[in-house]
């Protein structure tokens, strides 16, 4: 039953043991909401569960199977939202997320998404001329993009996601991720609390990450 | 391909929207070559001598214009990790990005090239060999380049750095290319030196794409 589970699971970046001995479990339908100082490790803990940074120690199950074993599958599953906003100010909101539509295999009609995050009207308009808030509405609409598509990603890891939204949009986020999860999808949030985490709270588990746990390797 | 074909279109869309480096590229190509006579003399029986090798050292400068950027966008916006956890991978992402550094950079200069070949006197029998070769020689640029492009990501200074990593490996293509041209002028066969540059060619087609996405790795971790 187990989406995916973290034994041992540790990180050093430089010489700075950002996280060690980390287990983790989270279910299909449910959430973690990581939470903890700058520092912590929980962007760490992110893109070592994406694939994007190697563990220094441990490992990854998904659904028992170490993900080591078939790093495509992983990738596969896995949607990423970073701190930045990955847009080209010349190119529209539309031509943007079709982009990564396209390039993941998902649904080109991306104009459900926009709609999801209330970007409609901004669909012609050049990604330069958005707001901060508005850019982080039209990567968070990568989100909808891959939940509209069959072969969406299951495993959703989303890095401060309500960063620059304002209430409403934290709702519309907060909506996503529930109906994510309502079909049996599994995301990991690190967050800094707040309304994002007061609305998942009932689909979502808390995992603090401890700077104090981190240590020099030396 | 799918995505190999997507990308090359992505990234030749941003270049001609709001790119000025492929139009800089070609500007100082022309204007460093059209410089030279000034320094060296305008002896017309020296300028076609010279003329093949100024070309080509010029052009692969003109060409490293513009590879500090190559990848420098999609890592400053967060794009190169969601092209990494992509299904086309690093090495089409990298292969994708040189087709795009040559058609919207080597291109350029291959047009460009005739002309300046004409303001130094190249005798017409030579500019067979001058296209040939830059035909053959300006993708390896940008294959190569994009190697010393995702080596520097993110490093301070990258473009001096760049450029040290870089010229060296440009060495044999400046001397086959300006060969080629060279030969052509002394009436000798032109087929070795460019038979040379295709199988650098093939070679940087089969490794440089491998060894960018390797670089690559290293810049997202």
């Amino acid at each position: 039953m187990q989406g995916l589970t973290t034994h041992n699971l540790s990180c050093i970046r430089g010489e700075r043991a950002v996280f060690a001995g980390l287990d983790l479990a989270v279910n299909p339908g449910r959430a973690i909401l990581l939470s903890g100082a700058n520092g912590s490790g929980k962007s760490s803990l992110l893109r070592v569960l994406a694939g994007l940074l190697p563990a220094a120690g441990g490992h990854i199950e998904w659904e028992g199977t170490d993900i080591a074993q078939d790093p495509d599958a992983h990738r596969a599953r896995v949607a990423y939202i970073g701190h930045s906003d990955p847009l080209k100010p010349s190119m529209t909101a539309t031509e943007n997320l079709r982009f990564w539509a396209q390039l993941y295999g998902l649904d080109p009609s991306v104009e459900p998404a926009l709609y999801q995050f209330s970007i409609e009207h901004l669909a012609d308009v050049p990604a330069r001329y958005f707001s901060a808030g508005q850019k982080r509405r039209l990567n968070l609409a990568r989100l909808a993009a891959g939940q509209n598509s069959p072969s969406g990603p299951t495993l959703w890891l989303l890095d401060e996601p309500a960063t620059g939204l304002d209430p409403g949009a934290v709702s519309m986020l907060a909506n996503t991720i529930l109906a994510h999860l309502s079909n049996e999808g599994t995301a990991i949030i690190s967050t800094h609390g707040g309304r994002l985490d007061e609305l998942l709270a009932d689909h979502a588990d808390h995992v603090t990450l401890q700077t104090s746990q981190s240590e020099f390797a030396r | 391909m799918i995505g190999l074909g997507l990308l090359i279109r992505r990234e030749l869309g941003l270049a001609l929207r709001g790119g000025t480096d492929a139009v800089m590229a070609v500007v100082f190509f022309v204007l460093a070559a059209v410089l030279f006579p000034f320094g060296v003399g305008t002896d017309p029986a020296m300028l076609p001598r010279i003329g093949g090798g100024i070309i080509w050292v010029v052009a692969l400068l003109a060409a490293m214009l513009s590879l500090e950027r190559m990848f420098a966008s999609d890592h400053e916006d967060g794009s190169l990790d969601l092209l990494y956890l992509s299904p086309v991978g690093l090495g089409t992402l990298a292969l994708a990005k040189a087709v795009a550094h040559w058609l919207t950079t080597g291109v350029l200069l291959l047009i460009a090239a005739p002309i300046l070949a004409l303001l130094y006197n190249v005798p017409a029998n030579a500019f067979g060999a001058l296209v040939a070769s830059m035909l053959l020689g300006t993708p390896i640029l940008s294959l190569v380049g994009g190697i010393g492009a995702a080596l520097t990501l993110g490093a301070r200074r990258g473009g001096v750095l760049l450029a040290l990593l870089i010229l060296p490996l440009y060495i044999p293509v400046l001397i086959f290319g300006a060969g080629a041209i060279d030969g052509a002028i002394a009436g000798r066969p032109i087929a070795p030196q460019l038979m040379v540059l295709g199988g650098f060619l093939l070679a940087a087609l089969a490794l440089a794409p491998w060894a960018t996405a390797a670089a690559l790795r290293q810049a997202i971790e």
